[in-house]
């Protein structure tokens, strides 16, 4: 009995030469899962570092602002294929989605800014420097606020926390236009066309299960109250935060408090929910999310989300 | 056939009956000594399709005897204000909503807690008896519709 097996150097018998097709294109291995000519997401924009602002500290500022849309985006991504229906499920991955873009631009844009701060891989690896940062750094290198760490809870538990995050995210982002660094005021104006639709997304379930079933009022409630201590630490201004912010590269969260309390109320009140009156979730030693400290739901997110990368960081295999 | 032409005829992955110059992420095409230089912008932050543009691009130029290079240009951002009339018609001819005129805003971003409404028509059968899904579709620049009228889905690019 015979089988017609492709011979591999017949021309017309491969079902891969589509893929080899292009070979001939200068280093392109683009076909391949696992290519070693990743496409820089900055590539021919002038990173430049303007003057009078420090590489460093704007470096740690982006890796703030990257490291709070690399968390949430993944967190967001767990819900891939849970959430309660086909469109919140497309919803979640889409805000998801826009985050990641935006922090794999902020984390380039770190990089770029201070080569300093991605890790050292083998001599050799592929791996792109915001894939570095993203997945070679341990937790206590992560700028980012806990309220985008904590686990996912129900649907509610989402709903208020990407109202809170988008929220703040926005009023930042609005002003982080005007940055006198280039790329982070083009990184800010598209991300503010993103971060609106979803704020929109957040605010209208918020409102639907306020104004819903007891049960959807109540765990709306319980989601409001278990993470409404994590909310001022986004209004806090760290030190870092408050020097790129006077170099005029950054914006001081503190400024765009009452921007956000403002849409935070207007919800709140449509809702008929109250404000929850629960105090800070404090710092260690006055140490928060945005000098690296964090909750063990981190490290737990990260061994899962790294463990590929870290196994093969000169990606072969 | 000229670098811009081949540029310009290259379609978009997700949405092939838009070249990208109809999408309006084609933003120059300028011939070097030593090759030819592509810049496009993304459509969102995070638009998967980016890495597939790029090579395409890099494929149909070679193929036209182009060695050529793409960059990314991040300012001003993309607008589907930029998707041209050839495109809208492409998209409607395939049975997507067009994207109406983009907000422009002076003051801060408003919060909407209802549905926005838009003025648009079932690509199928021209009722305006729409509604809205979801704002979010299979691709970021895409939202869900469904049309009561003939009970089809169908899908609207977003306005950003």
């Amino acid at each position: 009995m015979s089988h017609l097996t492709p011979d591999p150097n017949e021309s017309a018998g491969s079902a891969y030469d589509g893929l080899l097709e292009h070979h001939e294109v200068a280093g392109d291995s683009s076909q391949w899962a696992f290519g070693t000519d990743f496409e820089d997401p900055l590539a021919g924009v002038d990173t430049t570092v303007p003057a009078d602002v420090d590489p460093a500290a704007l470096a740690v500022y982006c890796l703030m602002l990257g490291d709070d849309a690399l968390v949430m985006s993944h967190r967001l991504s767990e819900w891939c294929s849970r959430a309660p229906d086909l469109e919140e499920d497309i919803a979640l991955a889409n805000t998801a989605l826009d985050l990641l873009g935006q922090a794999r631009l902020l984390l380039a844009r770190a990089a770029a800014a201070d080569p300093g701060v991605v890790p050292a891989l083998p001599e050799g690896s592929p791996v792109p420097a915001e894939d570095a940062l993203a997945f070679f750094r341990e937790a206590g290198d992560f700028r980012n606020v806990r309220l985008a760490e904590v686990p996912n809870g129900d649907f509610a538990h989402t709903v208020v926390r990407l109202l809170l995050f988008s929220s703040v995210r926005l009023a930042l982002f609005e002003q982080l236009a005007s940055s006198s660094d280039p790329v982070l005021s083009a990184i800010a104006v598209k991300g503010v066309k993103e971060l609106a639709y979803h704020r929109d997304y957040a605010g209208r379930w918020f409102l639907t299960l306020a104004q819903g079933t007891d049960e959807s009022r109540h765990r709306l409630e319980e989601a409001l109250r278990d993470l409404w201590p994590l909310y001022p630490e986004l209004l806090t201004t760290h030190p870092v935060e408050q020097v790129v912010s006077e170099a005029g590269v950054g914006v001081a969260p503190d400024s765009v408090a009452s921007a956000v309390e403002v849409v935070l109320e207007q919800v709140l009140a449509v809702s008929e929910v109250d404000r929850p009156q629960g105090q800070p979730l404090a710092g260690v030693r006055g140490r928060t999310g945005r000098d690296g400290l964090h909750s063990e739901a981190l490290s737990r997110m990260l061994a899962e989300m790294q463990v590929v990368a870290r196994a093969h960081p000169t990606g072969r295999w | 056939m000229r670098a811009r032409e081949v540029a310009a005829s290259v379609t978009d992955p997700e949405m092939p009956m838009l070249t990208l110059e109809d999408l309006g992420v084609l933003r120059g095409v300028r011939e070097e000594a030593d090759g030819v230089v592509v810049t496009i912008t993304p459509t969102y932050s995070g638009c998967p399709a980016m890495a597939t543009m790029r090579d395409d691009l890099v494929h149909r130029l070679a193929d036209a005897g182009y060695a050529a290079t793409v960059e990314v240009s991040l300012s001003p951002a993309w607008s589907s204000d930029w998707i041209t009339d050839r495109g809208r018609q492409a998209l409607r001819d395939h049975g997507l909503s067009a994207p109406g005129p983009a907000p422009h805003r002076a003051g801060p971003v408003p919060l909407t807690l209802l549905p926005v409404r838009r003025d648009l028509t079932c690509p199928r059968c021209a009722s305006a008896a729409v509604e809205l899904t979801s704002e979010f579709g299979a691709t970021a620049c895409k939202a869900l519709y469904r049309c009561t009228a003939c009970a089809e889905p169908f899908e609207h690019v977003k306005e950003i």
